[in-house]
């Protein structure tokens, strides 16, 4: 235990930041270069938004992956393993499990019918307007909540890798951080910005395989060895058994369902993983990126299996929850104290990048709804010229970035799960529903999307802000004050079955029928691929 | 901008409900949903199963097997494998059972089988 104590001294940690700068640096400086090459012909709305629809499956599988797998992940699940055991592996099961319903039931659909966002495809057969303005509304919502989580995020892990404490130079590395993107973003467009993402995901699952490796080398590849390693230091054998975090009241494990019930129907319904399936040419391109991420995301899930108690076990849950980022602490100490400075610099560069990858890739995400579905649909009446719509496009990215660092400012140091969860949930309530009747439910009707993504998004948010995370408890965001009516911090259960009912209830009630020439057009398109595959063969 | 749908082009004539109504797109739209409905259905349950059984069976999930191995470490592990598996299992269904429907009722359309004037256009492709 001495041994290991002296191994891993925070006060060393400081001594790498120039270490952790430079390998930053050369990442940005590389990912610069390619996204300047692969900007030279983004002409169309289709290249800017849409990569010109010229990635291959594995490509963009691997950028679905890199979209994924952002710090919260990363940081956050190897950390929960560490600290709560087997309440943090639950994390990345249903992480993973929530790309069957993106496989089964909305990838290639949504490939063949829609074109760059979400609202194209929930707005295909209803009314444009009003289910247009609503799907747009929820993805700004969704992405600009997931936006301040990796913002706030970054300002967390600053603290330690950068050795930055005082709030003026984590502010001044948020603003760095955001201006960064808005660079990649309005240069690159989708194809710069998936080339960040596949770079990233490489760099990410690379590194932790190397280190889940060396951990297993160290208990002689016994996974039994390192677990009873970890209880060991942990003293504490419940680390390997369920219930450590949630098991604690009843309330607390009906927190967890409603947590896995958010995880498993969010994951498809996140707007800047729907937009990934549009940057491949056809249906079968987007079911192999989604074959490809469900590989890359499972084993990168079974890393921080053997990371999370590697940590537990080689560096101890107390050491952890004592430095600097606490519990976001947890891999890149692993990660100082198996391959020392040169390995923490990698690791933290690759942490880096992964925020700022994720962050761009949101920041298109929302700048393309706002262009295309309020700008071009709504406001100019499709009416707009694909240039001008592109040129609003930049805009907003400007908008978004300077928002999400003011943001990313202010929720400095708070609970970063929080707004994870919150766009998981309000993804699922607000989205979810709309996209699953309105492909499978030929009675569907405008009423029910809009009383579905309305009720969904309303009483997600509703719910949230009267919950113990926002106040009342000891880690709230509001400490001080009292008005935590909603006793879950997840309000999924509730908010995800009320948006289906209400889409159920809207469409039962509602006196009018939709086109079914529509329908049909959009089921025989959603089906077949007509249209929206190249014609190859002629 | 080709490949991009709901552009006009070649699919513009197209009578979608003469082709929804055919008897081989009924059938596609049949073996999709046989596939992906059941299968949803049963990957939803074993994973809230799972989750019931950590919530409220700590017991019976820190049973342990081998060495340190416990119960809930091997269910958890299963959910891995039974995700890998179902995504095998609906790759190599599509690309038996649906692509090749799917790749011949496209081909009808683009060779102006359901235009909506009944007649045969020739020629006039993008």
């Amino acid at each position: 235990m001495i041994g290991i104590a002296t191994a891993v001294d925070v006060a060393d940690l400081k001594e790498t930041t120039l270490l952790n700068m430079g390998i930053f640096g050369l990442f940005v400086a590389v990912t610069m270069v390619i996204v300047l090459r692969a900007s030279r012909n983004n002409k169309t709305a289709a290249d800017y938004y849409a990569a010109g629809r010229s990635f291959t499956g594995s490509q963009n599988g691997t950028a679905i992956a890199g979209d994924y797998l952002s710090a919260a992940s990363f940081l956050g699940i190897t950390g929960a393993i560490a600290i709560n055991g087997y309440d943090g592996f639950m994390y990345s099961i249903g992480f993973l499990v929530a790309w069957l319903v993106a496989l089964l039931l909305v990838a290639e659909l949504l490939r063949n019918t829609g074109k760059f966002t979400m609202a194209d495809v929930l707005s295909f057969r209803l009314k444009q307007r009003p289910v247009r303005i609503a799907a747009a509304i929820s993805t700004l919502a969704v992405c600009f909540f997931y936006l301040l989580a990796q913002m706030a995020g970054a300002g967390s892990l600053i603290s330690l890798l950068l050795g930055i404490s005082d709030w003026g130079g984590q502010a001044l590395v948020i603003i760095v951080v955001g201006a960064l993107m808005i660079m990649y973003v309005l240069i690159g467009g989708m194809k710069g910005t998936t080339w960040v993402q596949i770079i990233k995901a490489v760099l990410l699952i690379a590194g932790a395989a190397v280190m889940t490796l060396w951990v297993l080398a160290i208990y002689g590849f016994n996974l039994s060895s390192l677990l009873g390693a970890a209880v060991d230091t942990a003293n504490n054998p419940a680390v390997l058994n369920p219930g450590l975090q949630y098991g604690k009241s009843e309330t607390s494990k009906l927190d967890f369902m409603s947590l896995g019930l958010a995880l498993v129907l969010g994951t498809a319904a996140l707007p800047h993983v729907l937009m990934r399936f549009y940057t491949v040419p056809t249906a079968k391109e987007a079911r192999k990126s989604v074959v490809w991420s469900i590989w890359l995301i499972g084993l990168f899930y079974l890393f921080t299996l053997v990371l999370g108690y590697g940590a537990a076990a080689l560096v101890g849950a107390d050491t952890i929850k004592s430095a600097p980022g606490g519990v976001n602490a947890a891999a890149p100490l692993l990660a100082f104290f198996l391959g020392g400075p040169l390995l923490l610099g990698f690791i933290s560069a690759v942490a880096f990048a992964t925020i700022l990858a994720v962050v761009a890739g949101l920041t298109i995400t929302a700048a393309a709804s706002f262009a295309h579905d309020i700008y071009a649909n709504v406001i100019a009446k499709g009416k707009a010229d694909a240039e001008t719509e592109v040129r609003v496009a930049r805009r907003t990215v400007v908008v978004i970035g300077v928002l999400a660092i003011l943001g990313g400012i202010l929720a400095n140091g708070q609970n970063v799960a929080f707004l994870v969860a919150l766009a998981f949930a309000v993804a699922a309530s607000a989205n979810l529903p709309t996209i699953v009747y309105s492909l499978f439910w030929r009675r569907f009707t405008t009423q029910g999307a809009v009383w579905s993504m309305y009720g969904g998004l309303g009483s997600a948010i509703l719910l949230i802000i009267f919950s113990p995370v926002v106040s009342g408890g000891a880690t709230s965001m509001i400490k001080d004050a009292h008005f935590a009516i909603f006793p879950l911090s997840n309000p999924g259960i509730v908010s995800i079955p009320l948006a289906f009912l209400l889409g159920w209830l809207g469409t039962v009630l509602d006196k009018k029928r939709e086109d079914s020439t529509k329908q049909a057009e959009m089921e025989v398109r959603s089906l077949t691929g007509i249209g929206a595959e190249k014609a190859v063969d002629h | 901008m080709g490949n991009d749908p709901r552009t006009p082009d070649a699919t513009a004539s197209v009578d979608f409900e003469e082709v929804q109504s055919t008897a081989r797109f009924q059938e596609l739209r049949k073996r999709h949903r046989s596939f992906v409905f059941p299968m949803a259905a049963a990957f939803l349950l074993w994973y809230f199963a799972y989750v019931l059984l950590a919530d409220y069976a700590v017991g019976f999930m820190s049973t342990k097997v081998w060495g340190n191995i416990n119960i809930g470490l091997i269910l958890g592990l299963l959910q891995f494998v039974s995700t890998f598996a179902i995504t095998g299992w609906y790759v190599s269904y599509s690309n038996r059972k649906l692509d090749p429907i799917a790749a011949e009722i496209r081909h009808e359309i683009e060779g102006h089988e359901f235009d909506k004037d009944g007649k045969k256009m020739t020629g006039v492709d993008k």
